[in-house]
């Protein structure tokens, strides 16, 4: 069975194969090249804009290619892990904040240390401590802030002066007869606040504002049913309880602006993404009805807490052009970048300087977030926090429809947390890692950086 | 070697020399097998029983050998549960539903006074090789609870309208509405081969005996169809258990877990939060489910023959 076409065919296939060798020797030849590009992952609408911040990096570093990949943020993360077992991963990424801990863990970040103190404005002095603190894990810098952002609430500025308040209380016990007045204004028909009952941000901002830690033994159980969160659960709960918050989940709100121009709820709980949301998408007549204030506080004379959210620069360890890649890091980082990448795509500036930026100096709406990120805390590090997350929201539901009570679920909700940190704690014990440090609230901290906030923002 | 050889002893060295260049043949074959199927197979079977996770990345040594925990830990999971109820409900309402659809249509193009016969089957099975992507980013505007055709349909109909993706008891539905009208296609193709090949003297004689179409249908059409109906149950079944695509793309699992698959729930474990142990504990029961399904199927096909 020898004809000639299928010698020829075979000798084909031979040298296609050949070919696909030569080619595959070649790129893995071509790894480490001079010629090779430093390879950055962005996600979302931010890997678009950084773009058009580099021509002035390529023109200042003249032998280095940068190559920018775009990738959708609902896919980001689980990229992230394919590709660093698939040992595929870029030279540099922003990540979330939240995901450092992750990262770190399994072993792909790169300390910084070294290069963000030779840098000299990489050190932390021109940062927010809060978010500064969430890049830091066993003492040691992970990862530079990029852009930071927290919740803080966005009010119908009417519909609280109808109310009889010219601004948002400061304090829970306040806010709580504010709403209870919206209600009431409305004949029952309407709601005073939104808070989606699939998102665990609310319920977290308000433990962190008792002072909880979420967990304890060194991030290896779960710590929802002490006092200090209880106290925020039953508040949070109360609220749907006493109609001051309608029970919807995100897919059951349909269009939120829509609603909340007709004035359906009078605050919503959210991030500095919606000021340019709010904008757009306010009517004329609301232009100026609607505000941003800093989330009031449990108690008189202590500041409210949020979130340290925010997205940070990383370096990955098994980059090869880490020299290069650490250029591009810090160019990102310099304040008058930073200031630009605001005007582009409004995100907020990581570095305090930036801020100065008239762009961001005279506008109202802002201040309420430059206020707030003085009082962030971050959420527990340890790699395990966004299941931990998802599975909060998912317990508080029942007790928000009243079907358990509050200290039921939240007995059940660390059962279910110590359940997913049985690996962490088994690692703990073989002290494979380091326990995680609790978030201490230092309330004498935050008091001060509020007065500098305040003194600090142009009004 | 050494055995193979003793025991191609006895024959004649021209079977041995043909075994060997059979085995030559093959052996490119198996090597794929081996590499791409056997191997992630048994290795997966194996990482059930262990706890594979995020540490484990970081080092092997952190895995542990952990049994039958991640079965046991499944069984507790509640989500679990929806995603075996949401799974079942798809495969119980979608499966019949276009094995009936695609009945329906084969019928239809295989009429003979049905016209533009080629233009219709092509026009029907366009769907099946579209690509899903797109495909669900149009069925996300017929769905769209303000601006979608659907719903401006149902208020001509003054029907009240739905939130078909966003309300947690429609969802599941409006996926089996787009799962249906995606894979009929291929099953309609597979239907008319299997009605051109019942011999139409059957019909005639049926005729003559003064049997009706609903009776020439029944006791003619049904049981020469039987082998196409096994084929395209099996066939239909085994995708529709392992649906992953159509609420990956169009609901992530959402509204409140109500579209969240076997497959879905499976992929979220692995790849989100990078529990692959507790993942291919879920790929193991998926198996045994479809194994389980499959045989019932075959079972009740060889009951109803004899």
């Amino acid at each position: 069975m020898k004809s000639p076409a299928a010698a020829a065919a075979v000798r084909a296939a031979g040298l296609a194969g050949g070919a696909l060798l030569l080619a595959f020797s070649a790129a893995c030849r071509r790894t480490g090249a001079p010629a090779e590009p430093v390879r950055m992952w962005a996600f979302g609408r931010e890997g678009e804009v950084v773009q058009q911040l580099l021509p002035e990096f390529t023109r200042r570093n003249p032998g280095v290619v940068v190559e920018v990949q775009q990738i959708p943020w609902t896919a980001a993360h689980e990229k992230l892990l394919t590709a660093f077992v698939g040992n595929a991963m870029p030279d540099l990424a922003p990540i979330g904040n939240t995901w450092v801990p992750e990262f770190q863990a399994i072993g792909a970040l790169e300390a910084l240390d070294r290069q963000a103190s030779a840098s000299g404005f990489l050190t932390g002095a021109d940062d927010f401590s809060g978010v500064w603190d969430t890049n830091v894990l066993d003492g040691k810098l992970w990862g530079v802030p990029w852009y930071v952002d927290t919740r803080v609430v966005f009010y119908r500025r009417d519909l609280l002066a109808a109310a009889g308040y010219t601004r948002l209380p400061a304090t829970w016990a306040e806010w709580r007869s504010a709403m209870e007045r919206i209600r009431a204004n409305s004949g029952g028909k309407k709601y005073a606040i939104l808070l989606p009952t699939d998102e665990w941000a609310q319920p977290v901002i308000f433990g962190l504002g008792r002072g909880a830690t979420l967990l304890k033994d060194g991030g290896g159980r779960g710590a929802f049913s002490e006092p200090s969160f209880r106290g925020a659960a039953e508040f949070y709960v109360s609220l749907f309880r006493d109609s001051l918050s309608p029970v919807l989940s995100w897919s059951e709100i349909g269009n939120v602006y829509q609603e909340f121009a007709r004035g359906t709820f009078a605050m919503w709980i959210t991030g500095p993404w919606n000021i340019g949301e709010f904008r757009r998408k306010m009517p004329a007549e609301l232009r100026n009805s609607w505000g941003t204030a800093p989330m009031p506080a449990p108690e008189a004379g202590t500041p409210g807490v949020s979130l340290a959210g925010g997205s940070s620069l990383v370096l990955f360890r098994s980059s090869l052009r880490k020299d290069d890649a650490w250029k591009l890091i810090r160019y990102l980082s310099e304040p008058a970048q930073q200031a630009l990448f605001y005007r582009l795509v409004g995100d907020l500036p990581a570095r305090k300087s930036a801020w100065n930026d008239p762009a961001l100096a005279n506008d109202a709406a802002v201040a309420a977030f430059r206020t707030q990120l003085e009082r962030v805390r971050s959420t527990p590090k340890v790699p395990e926090w966004e299941q931990i997350a998802t599975r909060l929201f998912e317990r508080l539901e029942p007790a928000i429809r009243g079907r358990v009570s509050v200290a039921e679920t939240l007995a059940a909700l660390d059962a279910d947390v110590d359940a997913i940190l049985t690996k962490r704690r088994w690692m703990i014990s073989r002290e494979r890692v380091r326990p995680a440090q609790a978030a201490v609230s230092r309330p004498g901290d935050l008091a001060a950086g509020l007065r500098l906030a305040t003194g600090d923002v142009a009004r | 070697m050494r055995a193979r050889g003793a025991a191609a002893a006895g024959r004649p060295s021209w079977r041995r020399a043909e075994a060997r260049a059979a085995l030559m043949f093959l052996a490119p074959g198996l090597f794929i097998v081996g590499v791409f199927f056997l191997i992630p197979v048994a290795s997966a079977f194996l990482l059930a029983f262990t706890d594979f996770d995020i540490y484990a990345l970081a080092d092997p040594r952190n895995v542990r050998i952990v049994g039958l925990t991640n079965f046991a830990g499944l069984l507790r999971n509640p989500v679990f549960w929806t995603a075996l109820r949401n799974t079942l409900f798809f495969v119980l309402l979608g499966g019949p539903l276009t094995v009936t659809v695609s009945l329906a249509a084969a019928l239809l193009l295989d009429a003979k006074t049905a016209r533009f016969k080629s233009f219709f089957r092509t026009v029907y099975f366009a769907p099946f090789v579209t690509t899903l992507v797109a495909v669900a980013t149009v069925f996300r505007f017929l769905y769209h609870p303000r601006f979608g055709l659907l719903n401006q349909f149902l208020r001509v109909l003054h029907i009240p309208t739905v939130d078909w993706l966003g309300d947690p008891r429609w969802a599941m539905p409006a996926i089996v509405i787009l799962a249906v009208w995606k894979n009929f296609g291929y099953n309609m193709i597979v239907f008319i081969a299997g009605l051109q090949n019942v011999p139409e003297s059957l019909y005639e004689a049926a005729r003559l005996d003064g049997a009706g179409p609903w009776r020439r249908f029944r006791h003619i059409t049904v049981p020469m169809l039987a082998p196409t109906f096994l084929f395209v149950g099996v066939i239909t079944m085994i995708g529709y258990f392992q649906l992953f695509a159509e609420p990956y793309v169009m609901t992530r699992g959402g509204p409140l877990n109500a579209t969240l698959s076997m497959a879905l729930f499976m992929y979220q474990q692995g790849f989100r939060w990078w529990n692959m142990g507790y993942s291919a504990a879920i790929a193991f029961f998926l198996f045994l489910l479809i194994l389980a399904a499959t045989l019932l199927q075959l079972w009740l096909q060889r009951t109803r023959r004899a």
